[in-house]
Parts: C-alpha cells; sequence; structure tokens
C-alpha cells in the first residue's frame, strides 16, 4: 500500500508538469513554436523576394524592371511589419536547441536588435528606390541590403555548424 | 669524471642551442626593397589581410572599421587574447615604427623590442605575403587615424606566458611554403592562393590544428570547430563546398548565399572586407577554392 501511493505520487509528480507544457503551447514541449514559425516565414519571404533581386544582380535571371520594384517593394513593406509580438523572451537557442537559431544576446540586448531592423528597413527602402532604375542601379543596392542581414546575423544568430 | 664532465658542456651546447634557434628574427635590411610604398594599392591589402576584423573596435561599422584601437578578445585554449591598437598614436600605437619594425612584426612577428607575437597575430601566414605589398600597406596604416586607448595584456597561463618559447612553436609550425604547390597553376588559381593562404589568412580559422595550436595542413580548409566555443566553422573544399564558382565569388560581395540567405558569425565580418576587393580578386579566390583537393 504504501509503495502503492509511494509511486502513484512519483508517477503524478512526473505527469503534471508536462500536463501543464502541453496545454499551455499546443505544440509538444516547445511553447514558443508558433513564435518562431512566423519568424522563420517571416525570413522565407524576405528570402524569397531577396532571391528574385539577387538573382537579377548576379545574372541569374534577366532583369526586368516591374519584377525588381514588386520585389523591391514587398521588403520594404515587410520592414514595417511590427514583429515584436513573434519575439518573447525565453525563445532563444540556449532554452529551446535546435528549433530555433535566435541567440539570448537578443533579449541581452533588445536595442541594439532594434537598431539592426532599423538598419533592415533602411537598406530595404535603398533598394526600392533603386531596383526599377535599371540592373546597375539594382546592384549598388544589393550589397548595403546583404549587409544589413550580415550585420545582424553576426551577432543575433547562431552561426552553420 | 670525464663523462660528467661531457654531460655538463652537452646540456650547455644543448641550452645555447635553444636560445639561438628561439631567438626572434627580424626581417634583413638586404632583404626590404628601396621603394615607396603605395598606400591606394595598400588600402587593397588592408581589406584583403582583413586587419580590421581583428583591430577595429567590436561592432565598428563604416569608417569606424579603419580605427584600429583595438581591444577585441579572442579566447583560445592558451587563454585570452587581446588585439593590440595598431592606430598611429605614436604612444599606444605604432606611430612610432619604422617601415622595417612594421615589416618584421607582420611577416616574421617579432616585435621591436625582439619580442615574439603570439600567433593569434596570423603572421605565418602573413610570411607568404609579398614584401612590396606590405610596404604598400604600412603606407595606407599611416594615412589612418590616431586613437589613444591603451593596449591590454593578453590573459595567458605558463608556459604560454614566457613568450621564448614561441620560438620553438615558430621552428615547429611557421613555414612560408606555399600549402598547394605546383607551378602549373593557372594565374587566376596562384592569385587566389596568394589571396587564401598568405593575406586573407583563411587557414587559421578554416583548418583545424593540432594539440599544440599548429595548423593540421593534412585537413588543409577542411573545417575545424570554432574557437568560440560553439558549431564549427565549414569545410570550403570541394568535398562539402560545392556552389558555383560565381556563386562563391557572388557570396564574398554582398554576403547571400545560392539559395539568399545571408552569411552569418565571423564570416559576417570578413565579407565586409572581400566587398572591398576587385572582383577578379573575388573570382580568384572561388578558382582556388574549386582546384582544391577534396578533403572530408
Amino acid at each position: 500500500m504504501r509503495i502503492f501511493s509511494k509511486s502513484l505520487l512519483a508517477a503524478a509528480a512526473l505527469t503534471l508538469p508536462l500536463a501543464a507544457t502541453v496545454q499551455g503551447a499546443g505544440h509538444g514541449d516547445n511553447p514558443y513554436a508558433s513564435h518562431i514559425a512566423a519568424r522563420q516565414g517571416y525570413m522565407q519571404i524576405l528570402a524569397f523576394n531577396i532571391g528574385v533581386l539577387g538573382g537579377m544582380a548576379r545574372g541569374n535571371i534577366d532583369y526586368d524592371a516591374e519584377a525588381a520594384q514588386t520585389a523591391a517593394n514587398n521588403l520594404a513593406a515587410m520592414a514595417g511589419v511590427d514583429g515584436r509580438p513573434t519575439w518573447p523572451a525565453g525563445s532563444d537557442n540556449a532554452a529551446l536547441g535546435d528549433a530555433t537559431r535566435a541567440l539570448p544576446a537578443i533579449w541581452e540586448d533588445m536595442g541594439g536588435f532594434g537598431e539592426e531592423w532599423m538598419a533592415y528597413g533602411a537598406a530595404a527602402s535603398g533598394m526600392a528606390d533603386a531596383a526599377g532604375n535599371g540592373l546597375e542601379a539594382l546592384q549598388a543596392a544589393i550589397g548595403p541590403l546583404g549587409g544589413a542581414c550580415g550585420s545582424c546575423h553576426r551577432n543575433f544568430r547562431q552561426s552553420d555548424d | 669524471m670525464r663523462f660528467l664532465r661531457f654531460l655538463v658542456i652537452l646540456a650547455i651546447l644543448g641550452a645555447a642551442a635553444g636560445w639561438y634557434l628561439t631567438a626572434p628574427q627580424s626581417l634583413a635590411a638586404s632583404d626590404i626593397p628601396e621603394r615607396d610604398g603605395d598606400a591606394e594599392h595598400g588600402e587593397l591589402v588592408f581589406w584583403a589581410a582583413g586587419c580590421a576584423s581583428c583591430h577595429a573596435a567590436e561592432d565598428a561599422e563604416g569608417d569606424a572599421r579603419l580605427i584600429m584601437s583595438g581591444g577585441r578578445a579572442f579566447p583560445s585554449d592558451f587563454g585570452t587574447f587581446y588585439a593590440p591598437n595598431i592606430s598611429m598614436d605614436p604612444d599606444h600605437g605604432i606611430g612610432g615604427w619604422s617601415e622595417a619594425e612594421f615589416l618584421s612584426a607582420v611577416r616574421n612577428g617579432v616585435s621591436p623590442e625582439g619580442q615574439h607575437y603570439y600567433p593569434a597575430f596570423p603572421y605565418t601566414t602573413y610570411a607568404r605575403a609579398g614584401i612590396t605589398d606590405l610596404q604598400d600597406l604600412w603606407a595606407f596604416m599611416q594615412t589612418l587615424p590616431a586613437d589613444a586607448t591603451p593596449s591590454r595584456d593578453h590573459d595567458v597561463g605558463f608556459p604560454f606566458s614566457i613568450r621564448r618559447s614561441l620560438g620553438g612553436w615558430k621552428l615547429l609550425f611557421a613555414s612560408d611554403d606555399w600549402v598547394i604547390e605546383g607551378d602549373d597553376l593557372s594565374p587566376q588559381v596562384m592569385r587566389g592562393r596568394y589571396l587564401v593562404e598568405s593575406l586573407g589568412h583563411c587557414g587559421e580559422c578554416h583548418t583545424p590544428r593540432n594539440a599544440l595550436g599548429g595548423l593540421d595542413y593534412a585537413n588543409w580548409l577542411a573545417g575545424a570547430p570554432n574557437p568560440s566555443g560553439e558549431g564549427r566553422i565549414p569545410n570550403i573544399t570541394p568535398a562539402a563546398l560545392t556552389w558555383s564558382a560565381s556563386d562563391i565569388a557572388n557570396y564574398l560581395r554582398d554576403g547571400f548565399t545560392p539559395e539568399f540567405d545571408s552569411a552569418g558569425g565571423e564570416m559576417a565580418e570578413v565579407i565586409l572586407n572581400m566587398a572591398h576587393l576587385p572582383d577578379a580578386d573575388r573570382a580568384a579566390i572561388a578558382a582556388y577554392l574549386q582546384a582544391l583537393p577534396a578533403s572530408e
């Protein structure tokens, strides 16, 4: 009897927190899975549009002023999205492992992280001003755009391994 | 008794030979051509050699990457190294140096006071650089601003704290031979080899090291653990880097992978340097990387 109640207690102790987490998240054991999915989806929209512009800049696809302008406008519009709700404290790779490459440095330096977003906005506007004005103008604007992406990824995203 | 005297003499000779062999060797005056450095070309050498990546302040951007105030920390298995001030400040930087002192520092790893530098400063790869290129670099560095930030002492434990021991390290590991040998390489691959193996010092991160910190040339550019402790620096031989030459060259200019993800980590900073080079140099680096033996 004593053994039975003890193991029942232990089982309850093990199950309760698990049940609470699952209920809170609805996505397995990662409470921020939907936040991370939103962030990564946002980045994929950027990569898709940068792919159009970069493909033209590199000569992989023919320059098309209208398509270039559309892609650049999308990038500038994305810069206006307030993504703050998708970056809750604790949704970093130290807490969640491989689910995200977001480094804890984001939350240790939220001001610096915000400045990087502003710099992305400036580079995206620069591209929107340039993309429709010919291939050379587009090529001149792609470097600063890559610089803005890299500047943020340098400090705030886990490197590839 | 005679045998004992023999042993003592042998020990003294051994110590003398060791002392002689580990002595810091400055560049001989006869090795330095008499010419005025070309500062304009020196700027390209400056970016190719990545000086700003270590000697500019942490997080410096734009023109601030030309202020060589030092201070950045480099943790390693041997201790933490701090990049010194190499701005033109005469007291805290290198503004009081002669050209010969600068060349000995960069190529031989020897300070004007005749001490060995720690190889966190990649002089073992700069030793492969052309002297005229380094004269041009010196001419360019003299156009950069002075900054009065004092250099910070390295935090290195015994026995590495004895700088003379680095003479032994140099005997074991320093070599100015090319890693990829051959006189039949195309001029483009040779230019790429110069940029990768010498100025660009790519092997310092992309090649694994042995227990004493010497490069493992058998696994040249085949990837290595990140000295910061997290993750790995990627293999950039054709075994793993399967991008086209044009993709590699473009990545070094705008920082985008073929999938238009961006470079991150230290490499984002390397690209800030590489973006200053002419297209032909980035294409040469790509050609060299594609000519490497595939190494798993």
